[in-house]
């Protein structure tokens, strides 16, 4: 919010720099985002007078000797057609800054710098300046607007800045306001807080009118909508002699970015900025059948509002009516048919409380908005409706463009603006905030916030303002109190009344870990991608129609469409971030996510969806194989000290042949695979990749598994190599567990050789394998040994048709 | 006969001279001492010798062959010690040449964050405690206090998947499940994926919260302030100080923002803190009176504390990294970037 400092000080005598004061509104909770100088871009610009004015002979200029004070009397070309002697200007000494204007003298081009210039063989020490080029206009300085030199007042000093003479010196402060402080929203609203925080008395605008004839017509206010609209008041005011604003009025509303219209168009718009109220006028001429009354719009009904733009509402919108039709989409603009014209001769104000979130979403839906709905959807308390509508009648009075009458109208839920009383303990105070604030401090804190604090032992007795709806119970005044005695006051202490307790990870987010680690000391990077994706990514990887993993929870407002499905499958984002980094020329890499997939029990959900932890790996380069990535599965495996089975197996978007489905003690647990060349190809992937997922829930069950130390035997392991002749179909999967099977004294067997052609028939391969036994207690050279290769020998002859080659 | 011996010695000396290497050196041995060498042939012919003579001559064969033998093994070690050296010679590498490396992958910087942080509270006593990604409108928002017509509810702000479920906007929505089921004292922090419909230069629609939770009895503001000092200085360096300031969360009754002393400048003031001195890190406050008793919990004997971190941001201020979208796109040349 934008807060001139001249305006604060209309309510508060401000004696501390404007630095101070912004850091003053930080400490208690205001912080200023910006603070400028109205002029911050101009520079070295002094009060001149010209002594002499000639005419330079076939041009347009004047050669003109300024009196420039201090700087002396220096020579300036002047074009502009209002340069006279005798009359005092702006005058950019060289080195000022000022704003450079296009050839049309309105459109500000940036800012430039004065220097010692030659026109027509003229030497020019300077220039004379528009109020355009001093970033001036009619609003912020009378005559600003006109297009040529501005003229400054006669009794100026010659050489002095014009900075104090044109309000370039006033300060601009940007404030943030907290959503809990609607009642900040406003030039006046700022002041109570600086008032308390500088320890100074608050001056009140003035709300004093006098009161003349009713009006004759009979008159109603009613309200339907009363949960939507708790107060609403209405006052006739007549004679209306429509004309511009007076100065300080337009400069204020300037400086808070708005532009003058109307003497009633402005006063509305300045009671806003003061205090933070939205009001509204309408020619009292066009509203028919004698009344007011607000309602939810009927569905269907049209309104066109001031800026005429057409919306056709619904009965969530809620409208101000008179006896016929809609003039007004209530909070957020008026009607173009009772809008305030140059022929308005009588007006009726409106000032009205409405629910800040039935004009935030009637905003928001109808894609209207303006600062009235700005304020409205932050919170207007019915307090500053009353205050509001005296206030306007007041400057009605002062601007005399009006005569207010005595009808008043208004429909209201029965809320009370005057302050309640609030009882809370001082113990309790003191002990949200961990210190003692002595008790004279309390009072003098709650005394500068309007509250009239009593102290009686414990109990502090407070008399809350209708527009401090914040203030609940005793946090909220250890709030109070606490912002204003300064944060630094907060001594740090380290629970010395809290019990010990026992911190760290769990039994799961410990396995997590150690598998992130697990997987980082095999060469994998971690990566992090969103939950959501895209329903191109259920394509992507082909799923057919009835896919479980199309059966995804949809975000009714996604940013967009790509991230508007909840993941069902952590492959599409590491597919797309593998290609990612094959198109920027990143031809190898490894990279894991451990995040969760998303399986709604029902959708729309009515209930939490299952969010599983899911671990997916992928890599590529040229380097990678189907055997190099079944290495890092098998890190996860190790990591849990359990073994994975790979079965050979189909994925859409897998190569057919490289592609197996994972499983541990005999439960599904993942898959992994290549990439197929359709999909790379769709990725314009260059390189081979692989992906595995693997459903960590599943595997949860091996966490923490007990570790048993199993004895050294004293005795020898013996080792066996064995090639077998098996038909090409048979796989080194079965081999192994048949051979494992076959005897449980085996620890170990490897495959260290495949081999095929030669001398072995076309549909044969020889696998070689090499296997140890451990003993136990005893030896197991010799005569035992050479029993379990018998045994090995004999089930895989039975079982696979399995011979030693020769 | 000893003529015949200084003979064979004399040749042996010679032939062994004349050696170039082991086999050779052998051959030498084998036709002096072989089965069917020189000097093996003298000691066969010793039966001829007569008997008075043949100690002296059985000496002067043993001389010899000794003479020989021992010059035979010189020129072994000679020649060992020779292919040693060229063995090793053989095997010179320019030690400059380039390491075979074993690459070690990394954690993702927002993990390395959230360790360092979930050590550092571990430590304190605050267990880990995860809620879920898909929360309900209750959890999220009502339960913490965040009345139904708060900005912060509104459809621009939070992703809705039904009228009631919703990608929690704040971790904070953690903490009244763990106040439901838990009865004080309560030390957590929940760190978690959070979502707001944010999507521009520095804003992604996905981030990294860590709440923190503390209800204990006596509970205050200072013990906020003394946690946080801990805290700071373990995460941004020792000479790191907090500084309070008002602000507003609907779930917290004082809220402060916390700002940090810029672990850059010391609080010079510099491009980092944008010449403040004070960076923003984290939002904190004492807890609601409302939310706790809306958990059932005892105000009058309980109190307590919430605080709020930014996994990013702390990640992005630690290690400079500049824009929050690199997180999240998975980027070998990002991911290698920062490790533990």
């Amino acid at each position: 919010m934008l807060a001139p400092l001249s305006w604060l000080k209309e309510y508060v005598d401000i004696d501390v720099t404007p630095q101070e004061l912004e850091d003053k509104l930080f400490s208690c909770g205001f912080e200023v985002e910006e603070r400028y100088e109205v002029g911050k871009d101009i520079s070295n610009v002094v009060v001149g007078l010209v002594k002499t004015c000639e005419a330079i002979p076939d041009t347009h200029l004047h050669l003109c000797q300024v009196d420039a004070g201090k700087a002396g009397v220096l020579q300036i070309c002047c074009g502009a057609d209002n340069v006279e002697a005798g009359g005092k200007y702006p005058l950019a000494l060289v080195g000022a800054t000022v704003y450079a204007t296009a050839k049309d003298h309105v459109t500000i081009e940036g800012v430039m710098t004065i220097g010692q210039g030659k026109l027509r063989g003229y030497d020019s020490f300077g220039m004379l300046c528009s109020g355009t080029e001093l970033g001036l206009n009619e609003d912020l300085y009378p005559g600003a607007g006109y297009n040529g030199l501005l003229v400054l007042p006669e009794d100026a000093e010659v050489g002095a800045d014009v900075k104090p003479i044109l309000g370039l010196d006033d300060q601009i402060f940007d404030i943030a306001i907290t959503a809990n402080r609607p009642d900040c929203q406003s030039i006046y609203g700022i002041a109570r807080e600086v008032a308390a925080v500088l320890g100074k008395e608050l001056k009140v605008p003035s709300l004093e009118y006098t009161e003349h004839e009713a009006l004759a017509d009979s008159f109603s206010v009613s309200v339907d909508a009363k949960d939507l609209c708790p107060r609403y008041s209405a006052h006739y005011v007549y004679d209306v002699k429509m004309g511009p604003s007076p100065a300080w009025m337009r400069r204020r509303l300037a400086l808070t970015g708005i532009g003058s219209i109307s003497n009633i168009v402005d006063i509305t718009n300045y009671v806003l900025k003061e205090l933070g109220q939205p009001m509204h006028a309408f020619d009292y001429s066009y509203l028919e059948g004698g009344k007011i009354n607000v309602r939810r719009a009927n569905n269907g009904e049209k309104i066109q509002t001031l800026d005429e733009k057409e919306f056709e509402l619904t009965d969530q919108n809620l409208v101000i009516c008179d006896g016929v039709k809609p003039v007004a989409l209530a909070g957020i603009m008026g009607g173009l048919n009772s809008e305030i014209k140059d022929n308005t001769t009588a007006v009726m104000f409106e000032a009205a409380k409405f629910a800040r979130d039935n004009i935030r979403k009637s905003s928001r839906a109808l894609g209207q908005a303006s600062d009235s709905s700005a304020l409205y959807s932050k919170g207007v308390y019915e307090y500053t409706t009353v205050m509001a509508m005296k206030r306007a009648l007041h400057l009605i009075e002062e601007l005399g463009c009006g005569t207010v009458s005595s009808s008043h109208f208004e429909d209201n839920t029965g809320n009370s603006i005057e302050p309640h009383e609030m009882k809370v303990s001082i113990n309790k105070v003191n002990g949200v905030l961990g210190i003692k604030v002595p008790d004279e401090d309390i009072v003098r804190i709650l005394t500068n916030l309007q509250m009239q604090p009593v102290i009686n032992g414990d109990e502090l007795t407070l008399q809350i303002p209708a527009y401090r709806e914040d203030m609940e119970d005793y946090p909220d005044v250890a709030e109070e109190v606490i912002r204003m005695y300064g944060y630094d006051h907060v001594e740090g202490t380290f629970m010395p009344t809290a019990r010990v307790t026992m911190g760290g990870l769990n039994l799961r987010q410990k396995n997590e870990l150690r598998i992130k680690r697990a997987l980082c000391a095999a060469g994998v990077y971690e990566g992090m991608h969103y939950s959501f994706f895209s329903p191109s990514d259920l394509d992507l990887i082909r799923l057919p129609e009835d896919a479980k993993e199309r059966h995804a929870i949809q975000l009714i407002n996604p940013i967009n469409v790509d991230l508007s499905l909840m993941r069902t499958t952590l492959a599409p984002q590491m597919l797309r971030a593998m290609a990612g980094n094959q198109k920027k020329g990143i031809l190898e890499g490894r990279i894991f996510e451990l995040g969760n997939i998303f399986i709604p029990k029902d959708l729309p959900l009515t209930e939490y969806p299952d969010e599983r932890e899911t671990i997916c790996i992928g890599a590529f380069g040229k380097e990678e194989t189907f055997f190099t990535m079944k290495g890092l599965c098998d890190v996860v495996a190790d990591t849990l000290g359990v073994t994975f089975e790979y079965s050979a197996a189909e994925k859409t978007f897998l190569h057919p042949y490289q592609t197996a489905t994972i499983t541990c003690n005999g439960e599904v647990v993942g898959y992994v695979g290549k990439v197929s060349y359709e999909v790379a190809d769709d990725l314009d992937m260059s390189v081979g990749a692989f992906v595995a997922e693997l459903d960590l829930r599943v595997l949860s069950q091996y966490y923490g598994k007990q570790q048993v130390f199993v004895p050294i035997s004293k005795h020898d392991e013996e080792k066996r190599d064995f090639a077998f002749v098996v038909d090409k179909k048979i796989t080194c999967g079965e081999i192994e567990k048949l051979i494992y099977n076959a005897c449980d004294y085996v620890t170990s067997v490897k495959l260290f050789d495949v081999y095929e052609g030669g001398q072995l028939p076309e549909d044969k391969k020889s696998m070689a394998f090499s296997v140890v036994f451990t003993p136990r207690d005893e030896k197991i050279k010799g005569e035992k040994v050479e029993g379990f290769v018998a045994n090995i020998l004999k089930d895989l002859k039975d079982k696979l048709d399995a011979t030693l080659r020769a | 006969m000893k003529e015949q011996l200084e003979a064979i010695k004399a040749k042996a000396i010679a032939a062994i001279e004349a050696t170039d290497g082991m086999d050779k050196l052998n051959e030498v041995r084998t036709g002096i001492l072989g089965k069917t060498g020189e000097l093996t042939a003298v000691l066969k012919g010793m039966k001829d010798v007569s008997p008075e003579d043949r100690p002296k001559v059985g000496q002067l064969v043993n001389e010899t062959r000794e003479a020989i033998e021992k010059l035979l093994e010189e020129k072994k070690v000679a020649f060992e010690a020779e292919a040693l050296k060229r063995r090793y010679e053989s095997e010179k590498v320019d030690v400059t040449m380039p390491a075979v490396k074993h690459e070690q992958g990394n954690l993702h910087p927002i993990t390395q964050v959230r360790n360092q942080l979930v050590d550092i509270f571990g430590s304190m006593g605050f267990e880990v405690y995860e809620g879920t990604e898909i929360e309900t409108d209750y959890y999220n928002f009502t339960a913490l206090n965040t009345p139904q017509d708060h900005p912060a509810r509104d459809m621009q702000d939070t992703f809705y998947l039904s009228p009631e479920f919703l990608l929690r906007t704040q971790t904070s929505a953690g903490q009244i499940h763990v106040m439901e089921k838990q009865k004080p004292p309560i030390k957590i922090i929940s760190p978690g994926k959070v979502f707001r419909s944010d999507d521009d230069a520095t804003h992604s629609p996905m981030f990294s919260q860590m709440e923190g939770l503390v209800v204990d009895k006596g509970i205050t503001l200072c013990d906020l302030k003394g946690m946080l000092d801990e805290f700071v200085k373990e995460i941004f360096g020792k000479e790191t100080t907090t500084r309070l300031r008002p602000s507003y969360f609907p779930f917290t009754e004082p809220s402060v923002e916390v700002d940090v002393s810029c672990f850059q400048c010391h609080g010079k003031g510099c491009k980092l803190c944008k010449g403040t001195g004070w960076i923003e890190v984290l939002g904190a406050g004492v807890v609601n009176k409302k939310v706790l008793e809306g958990c059932g919990i005892d105000t009058n004997e309980y109190s307590g504390f919430a605080f709020g971190i930014g996994v990013e941001r702390i990640a992005m201020l630690k290690y400079g990294i500049n824009n929050i979208k690199l997180l999240f796109e998975s980027d070998m040349r990002v991911l290698k970037q920062i490790n533990d």
